[in-house]
């Protein structure tokens, strides 16, 4: 794959692995309504996850469209940042991961509607709106437990502590994402920190939290290096190709 | 079995499908404030584009007729035909009537 189609490689990955997580929660969830919301959240980015796995596909012109790359890829192949693959956990750490990356998205979301690649630009322009109201709904959710009860407080900084290591790889620039921006077809992500940091903190205020301390981050999602847990989630999402290679229903 | 005192208050959903519809009862959705109830009732009843607005209020405002009253209330308009406006013609093309 050339760097055009591995940077919408990534952000497929990233959708359909976060798409796959919230899913698991599908039935478990506190309340039947908030279980209809994770739901929703886990389709729309299913559906950001197939536009930009079929892009990819074609892209890289070797007959692969978007179920190929979803479910006949192993772990290594795979090039979703790290902090999708966490662990759903209890709800306030589904929340956190939620906060992070959503935020993230909406943002990168925003500056790809400019891109040159007219796919591109038009999956984020549908997309944005979608990853604005999960902003938003993760949002709400961080203040509520947080400045909620002493047990909601307490679940949510453990939830921010466990996801927050992983939100630096979020906005790191290497050769793929230079070639991209480069091309006009990508954007960059550096640039989106500060806007991300800002609208964190009003969030953190606002729920009486503090931002997490500090550490060393870890990054590696983009180059295939993945935490352990990623293999768990695709022996789950890939198990019925695996078994039954090509089956369709 | 739950603790009903536990549970979220109740409020009442109601969807506008299309600008110049008037809002319907779709449902009820539990939640502990508007804004919250306003982010549920979204999540289950709009997402196959069933709406362009939505009202929640809170159950527990609604007050209903008895249904002991039902008699007194509503069958006496049972043999007043002439209150349905069938008398007319109808235009073609006139929807939503």
């Amino acid at each position: 794959m050339d760097a055009i189609a591995t940077y919408a490689l990534r952000l497929g990955d990233d959708s359909l692995i976060l798409g796959q997580r919230l899913s698991e929660w599908c039935g478990h969830a506190p309340v039947i309504e908030v279980d209809l919301s994770l739901a929703n959240v886990a389709l729309d980015q299913i559906g950001q996850a197939t536009h930009f796995l079929n892009l990819a596909g074609e892209l890289e012109g070797k007959g692969r469209d978007g179920d190929a790359l979803a479910f006949r890829r192993d772990v290594m192949d795979f090039t979703n940042c790290l902090l999708v693959e966490q662990p759903n956990g209890d709800f306030a750490q589904t929340i956190a991961r939620q906060l992070l990356f959503s935020h993230y998205q909406e943002l990168l979301f925003t500056a790809l509607t400019g891109s040159k690649n007219a796919t591109i630009a038009a999956i984020a322009a549908k997309a944005v709106k979608e990853t604005s109201y999960h902003a938003t709904l993760a949002s709400d959710w961080v203040i509520r437990l947080g400045d909620g009860t002493n047990e909601s407080k307490s679940r949510m900084i453990a939830g921010l502590d466990w996801m927050w290591r992983f939100a630096d790889e979020l906005f790191v620039m290497d050769d793929i994402d230079a070639a991209a921006m480069t091309a006009g077809v990508g954007v960059d992500k550096a640039a989106l920190r500060a806007a991300w940091d800002a609208r964190i903190d009003a969030v953190l205020a606002e729920a009486t939290l503090s931002r997490p301390a500090p550490r060393r981050a870890t990054t590696g999602g983009r180059n295939g290096r993945h935490s352990e847990h990623l293999g768990h989630l695709l022996s789950d999402m890939q198990f019925l190709q695996r078994a039954y290679p090509g089956a369709t229903w | 079995m739950s603790d009903a005192s536990k549970e979220w208050p109740l409020w009442e959903v109601f969807v506008r499908g299309k600008g110049g519809l008037s809002h319907r009862h779709a449902g009820s959705v539990h939640a502990v404030d508007a804004k919250m109830a306003l982010e549920h009732a979204r999540d289950t009843y709009t997402r196959r584009m069933e709406g362009v607005s939505l009202w929640v209020l809170p159950s527990a405002q609604i007050v209903a007729s008895d249904p002991g009253d039902a008699g007194a209330l509503f069958e006496p308009a049972e043999d007043k035909v002439y209150r349905h406006p069938t008398f007319y013609k109808i235009p073609d093309g006139i929807t939503h009537i």
